[in-house]
């Protein structure tokens, strides 16, 4: 039986993995190759890296991090921040990431979707959304872009249904209501989204306690569940995840 | 020295790093001479069939010579997949034909891409599972997969609400679904035990 996955995600900005609340007031959280190969190490199992100032100068940088990472890492990890081309996708899968996610060009281009899709095969394809509660539309979700700065009129479950048909293979849904908050997952959200796409879904934003991750895969439908604070700052080891997870009946990889 | 065949597709890198990981001395390359004097080939593959298939345009032919000849072929992914007959990955493409059967969609009815790390039910007489015990996680990301029809392979099956094969073995052939290079400490041991297994028979040329 396929396991749900533990994905430890480090945002990195000029070569160091750090922490926000809400997408703001970073916090730093180590070397993004030490803190790679550590959780490589101890049973992560995949790896997020989110390149948060995606600038043409640190684009450079992360084609060379993914590079080091590789040299460390045995496990899959996905790459995202600012891709805009199937070109900078190529050479990041070459460099030696499993994925690429996309976010923001996907939404400009949906069609960039699709020519990756055809080029790499589905399975290298992450679609990104950062999904914020609609103040207009009760039980609605709203995509914003640009790192989450700039809202959309995009409904959430709507573009994720649309991006599976274009050629997304996974879906990264981060709740920027619930990030870095540690007061749980949006899982009206994640289970609005699980219920209408057939590719599996990561549950971002807001994981706090090991509730919070049960509650994502068993409430919230997900296939996988993302986290940075708790297990960044050592909080829980991924050990302490996995076994309370199998002792309340969850696959895992243990 | 093992060659990681070179045809412009993504996850080579990966590949060549496990292999110098464990000790292996590793070439990444798409020259004929290097594919003839190594001592075993791997071709990787995370692409789309149809790209992976013409990216490697004539090399194709080369190294379905060598494998016959008994050299060890290790296929990984789509590079596993281009093993066998044909594909149906955005349209109809002819693999290597080195194994028989079909490279089909994964039924529906559950997530698609069969992705994250799956039980894989070890078959113990395959050489590549040696010392890895009765089964073992490895990682999967495929949205399509081989039906394995020839009757001469050796097949090791993971559990997706049907019997998925994950990975064959005909003579010197090898293939697998998974990654075994992202497959953490089970997926080393498999490339360990793949090194080893070229190590042999070469020494027994």
């Amino acid at each position: 039986m396929l396991t749900r996955r533990i994905i430890p995600c480090l945002d990195v900005k000029d070569n160091r993995v750090v922490k926000g609340i809400n997408f703001l007031n970073l916090r730093d959280a180590g070397d993004p190759v030490e803190l790679g190969a550590r959780y490589s190490d101890t049973g992560a199992d995949e790896l997020v890296f989110l390149d948060i100032t995606a600038t043409i100068r640190s684009r450079k940088t992360i084609v060379e991090l993914v590079e080091k990472v590789a040299e460390n890492v045995f496990i899959p990890f996905t790459v995202g921040g600012g891709i805009q081309t199937v070109e900078q996708m190529d050479e990041l899968l070459r460099s030696g990431a499993e994925k690429v996610s996309v976010n923001t060009a996907a939404v400009q281009n949906p069609n960039l979707l699709t020519e990756a899709a055809q080029r790499f095969g589905n399975q290298c394809v992450v679609l990104a959304i950062d999904a914020r509660r609609s103040k207009e539309r009760a039980g609605k979700w709203q995509v914003c872009v640009k790192a989450g700065s700039e809202p959309t009129d995009i409904d959430v479950v709507e573009w994720a249904v649309k991006s599976e048909k274009l050629g997304a293979g996974e879906i990264l849904l981060t709740s920027m209501d619930a990030d870095g908050t540690k007061a749980g997952y949006d899982n009206e959200l994640n289970r609005a989204v699980t219920d209408a796409v057939n590719i599996p879904v990561i549950a971002s934003g807001g994981a706090g306690t090991l509730e919070h991750l049960y509650d994502a895969i068993v409430n919230g439908g997900a296939d996988a569940v993302l986290m940075a604070s708790i297990t960044h700052f050592e909080n829980y080891t991924i050990k302490q995840i996995k076994e309370y997870l199998r002792d309340k009946g969850v696959p895992v990889n243990l | 020295m093992i060659v990681v065949i070179d045809y412009n597709v993504g996850n080579v890198k990966s590949v060549c790093n496990a292999f110098r990981y464990i000790g292996c001395e590793v070439k990444l390359s798409c020259a004929p001479e290097v594919v003839e004097n190594a001592t075993g080939i791997v071709l990787p593959g995370v692409a789309a069939f149809g790209y992976a298939v013409s990216a490697l345009g004539p090399l194709a032919a080369l190294i379905k010579e060598v494998a016959l000849g008994g050299k060890p072929l290790l296929g990984i992914c789509v590079g596993y997949q281009m093993l066998f007959e044909q594909s149906s990955e955005y349209g109809r493409h002819n693999g290597l034909g080195l194994l028989s059967g079909n490279v089909v969609p994964i039924p529906a009815g559950r997530v698609i891409p069969h992705m994250g790390w799956n039980l894989v039910k070890l078959n113990e007489e395959m050489d590549l599972f040696a010392g890895l015990g009765s089964e073992k996680h490895f990682y999967f990301a495929h949205s399509f997969y081989a039906d394995v029809t020839d009757s001469q392979a050796k097949v090791a099956f993971t559990d997706y609400g049907f019997e998925l094969p994950a990975s064959v073995q005909k003579g010197n052939i090898y293939g697998m679904q998974f990654h075994p290079e992202k497959s953490s400490k089970a997926g080393l041991k498999v490339l360990q035990n793949f090194y080893d297994t070229c190590k042999r028979k070469s020494l027994e040329c």
